[in-house]
């Protein structure tokens, strides 16, 4: 090899010349994105000129002005920035509401057990899955002994004192683990070949998606008591479970619905030649396939169910958007709304977007089984 | 079936029971009684005297008002917003990313009462801040110039009509002589020349018969103009953000659905990149942008509902809220807000299953 090269009749090509600089690194990465052209050019100077009208005030107002530590809302009345210690004042009740202080471990048990159940029941490579989706199931139950109480010597606790983002998490996690089970009777039931279940199911459906939650939670809230016998009561709190539960319900019926529809016939006559009866066929060959391709529409559809809690503020329950409502009307505090909203938000936000985070690695990743 | 009809007997029987003891007489004759209340924002005429059934329609007018005025707004901006972030700016499309995150996973209610505190924080109508000397946002809500039409101005509605009908009409002789010849006629440019003169020149030899009436500052108020109620803005920019939001990724997801084969067939045809746009990948995109457009259009007519938290005069909080409060009539209230919710969704979903079969492909 050496020798060749050396030879003079051979011909050898010089090392490559390192490209122009304008094409590499920092340089060319900030031509290609950012100059690539007068149009391109003229909308990164735009956009430079958005992030400084608006992420140098936001910054001093959310930190450099800001106010963190202080026992009134005197305290803050001289600084330009946010009063934050409102938050810390009342952080107590946007967390919890008004349970009980001593009792505060349930809550937090409730919540460990939950981030348990999101684990085994989210992440399908967890060791001892088998066993954790039993737990998954038993989750909701063992949740509510938990905070109710009033069983094996545990303080019960009426649900008018559960509050803030435990009240806002046991309607979401209620809502989602409800409606994923009824969203399949009805989803098969929208589906099923006999005319009146299919017609029952798709007015159902279509009744509940096609009005606002809002009107739900006030159908709930004035006419559920006069549909009950007289001195039958049930609480605030249950009324507006049932019927976030129903709301979610007939949403999740229609992505599962999707779910079902991508199924090729194929399947199913395998299975009827297999002499698999409906509820075999559905449960061992059909199910199975048409919930995975459903997964990421399932986890938006929480999404939208967990924002959608917020909704139970106007039918005078404390959720985390409530209580941060009614923590305005302290008068020792007036004027903080937007602080208060800010950190709701950050709340809302953190989670849903690691909901929406978790839903397109899920779809990528099941794309990729497509893909072999 | 049984279980259902025991159901069923269960809940009547007990409804007639609870609302004898109540002492409410069922029917709808409440609809004829005075509502004795007033109402901020009226498209048709409206007083306390006016009936509960009066105000069912003020409330049902509003709700279309603002649905229909979001959903051009959220459309426009979120078809921008859809494209620009393809654009390949890598600033811009980071800013509008985190934009739609942002506003997507937070909720609605929030948002909507965030907006509305802001600009129940904004100065006093004594010291409006002031754009131009024209519009003036203070906590009382928008003042901007009104349009004080003339009797004349029918001449130019009448032009406006005259001119879509030219349009249309030149579009469908192009189109022929297109097929026939081959030839091609500009009718973009010339249509658009069309829309905007011919009503211009009617403005102005009817003698411009539109004024602005500018509010104008007295000593402690605006008088005059056009205002715009605070919870009319908060709603407006609520809505119109958040569904834009969804609105962008649908359109981005729409023109990433178009295969880049297609245009690279169309290149090697020979069409200009403006004609690939224009015949190839919109109309194949479309296809996949507009049945999710249309539900996020019935999210957000449904959504403005939401109007009922900070009192906006919209269906459910003057009818189902006021109007239910004051008569105590809550099944015939609730009733009547969901019939009229589930048929404006009916008539959305209608017009987009005709859609879904009008663009369908049709495969030989």
């Amino acid at each position: 090899m050496t020798d060749q090269m050396h030879s003079p009749s051979t011909w050898t090509p010089k090392p490559d010349r390192p490209p122009p600089v304008a094409l590499t690194g920092a340089l060319g990465w900030m031509r290609e994105n950012l100059f690539s052209s007068w149009l391109n050019a003229f909308l990164t100077v735009a956009s430079i000129y958005l992030l400084y009208s608006v992420i140098p005030p936001l910054v001093d107002w959310a930190f450099l002005s800001a106010v963190w530590e202080g026992a009134s809302r005197d305290d803050c009345l001289e600084a330009s920035g946010a009063c934050w210690p409102i938050i810390a004042v009342r952080w107590k009740q946007l967390i919890y509401g008004f349970y009980p202080e001593v009792e505060y471990w349930r809550p937090i048990l409730a919540f460990g057990l939950l981030i348990i159940a999101l684990y085994f029941g989210l992440y399908d490579k967890a060791p001892g899955r088998k066993y954790g989706l039993w737990y998954v199931c038993i989750f909701p139950f063992v949740a509510y002994i938990l905070l109710y109480g009033g069983v094996g010597g545990l303080e019960y606790v009426e649900s008018a004192r559960w509050g803030g983002l435990l009240l806002t998490l046991a309607l979401g996690v209620t809502g989602i683990a409800f409606s994923i089970p009824f969203g399949i009777v009805l989803a098969l039931g929208r589906r099923s070949e006999l005319p009146v279940i299919s017609m029952l199911c798709t007015i159902f459906i279509e009744f509940i998606r096609g009005v606002p939650l809002i009107t739900l939670l006030f159908f709930g809230n004035v006419m559920l008591p006069l549909f009950l016998p007289e001195g039958m009561n049930i609480d605030n709190y249950l009324r507006v479970a049932v019927v976030v539960c129903f709301f979610a319900s007939a949403y999740m019926a229609e992505v599962i619905r999707g779910g079902l529809q991508a199924i090729p016939t194929g399947q199913y006559e395998a299975a009827a030649a297999l002499g698999l009866g409906y509820w075999r066929m559905m449960a061992f060959i059909i199910l199975p396939q048409a919930l995975r391709v459903s997964i990421p529409g399932i986890v938006n559809t929480s999404i939208g169910l967990y924002k959608d809690t917020t909704l139970v503020s106007l039918v005078a329950l404390f959720d985390l958007f409530g209580m941060g409502r009614a923590i305005n009307a302290d008068a020792k505090w007036a004027a903080l709304e937007i602080e208060i909203y800010t950190f709701i938000a950050m709340i809302f936000f953190i989670s849903c977007f690691a909901m929406s985070r978790y839903s397109l690695w899920l779809e990528q990743r099941l794309a990729r089984g497509e893909q072999r | 079936m049984g279980l259902l009809g025991v159901l069923l007997f269960f809940v009547v029987t007990n409804t007639i029971h609870n609302l004898e003891a109540r002492n409410i007489a069922t029917g709808f004759w409440f609809l004829s009684q005075p509502a004795g209340f007033e109402i901020q924002l009226t498209l048709i005429p409206y007083s306390a005297e006016s009936t509960h059934g009066r105000v069912f329609v003020v409330g049902l007018l509003n709700t279309l008002f603002i649905s229909v005025i979001g959903c051009v707004l959220a459309t426009i901006l979120g078809f921008f917003l859809g494209v620009l972030r393809l654009s390949g700016n890598w600033l811009l499309s980071n800013i509008i990313y985190w934009y739609v995150e942002f506003t997507r996973n937070v909720p609605l209610l929030l948002q909507i009462i965030f907006w509305y505190t802001i600009f129940l924080k904004l100065p006093h109508i004594r010291d409006s801040m002031e754009f131009g000397g024209t519009i003036y946002l203070n906590n009382r809500g928008v003042f901007a110039p009104a349009p004080i039409l003339d009797e004349a101005f029918d001449f130019v509605l009448l032009a406006l009509a005259l001119a879509i009908a030219a349009v249309w009409i030149l579009r469908r002789w192009s189109r022929k002589r297109q097929e026939a010849t081959g030839q091609t006629f500009p009718v973009g440019l010339v249509g658009l020349a069309i829309l905007v003169l011919l009503p211009v020149v009617v403005f102005y030899a009817a003698g411009s018969p539109m004024e602005w009436q500018h509010p104008a500052r007295t000593r402690f108020s605006l008088r005059g103009g056009l205002q715009i109620s605070p919870e009319f803005m908060a709603m407006l920019l609520a809505l119109t953000l958040y569904t834009a939001a969804f609105i962008s990724e649908i359109v981005r997801a729409g023109i990433l659905s178009v295969h880049k084969g297609q245009r690279e067939a169309a290149a090697a045809l020979g069409l200009r990149p403006s004609w690939t746009m224009k015949l190839i990948v919109v109309p194949q995109a479309m296809r996949v942008i507009i049945p999710p457009l249309a539900s996020q259009y019935m999210n957000l007519t449904k959504n403005s509902s939401l109007g009922f938290a900070i009192g906006f005069g919209e269906l459910m909080a003057v009818f189902g809220g006021i109007s239910l409060n004051q008569t105590g009539q809550a099944i015939e209230c609730m009733a009547i807000v969901m019939v009229t919710y589930l048929i404006i969704s009916l008539a959305i979903s209608l017009f987009m299953n005709w859609y879904n079969a009008h663009v369908k492909l049709i495969e030989r």
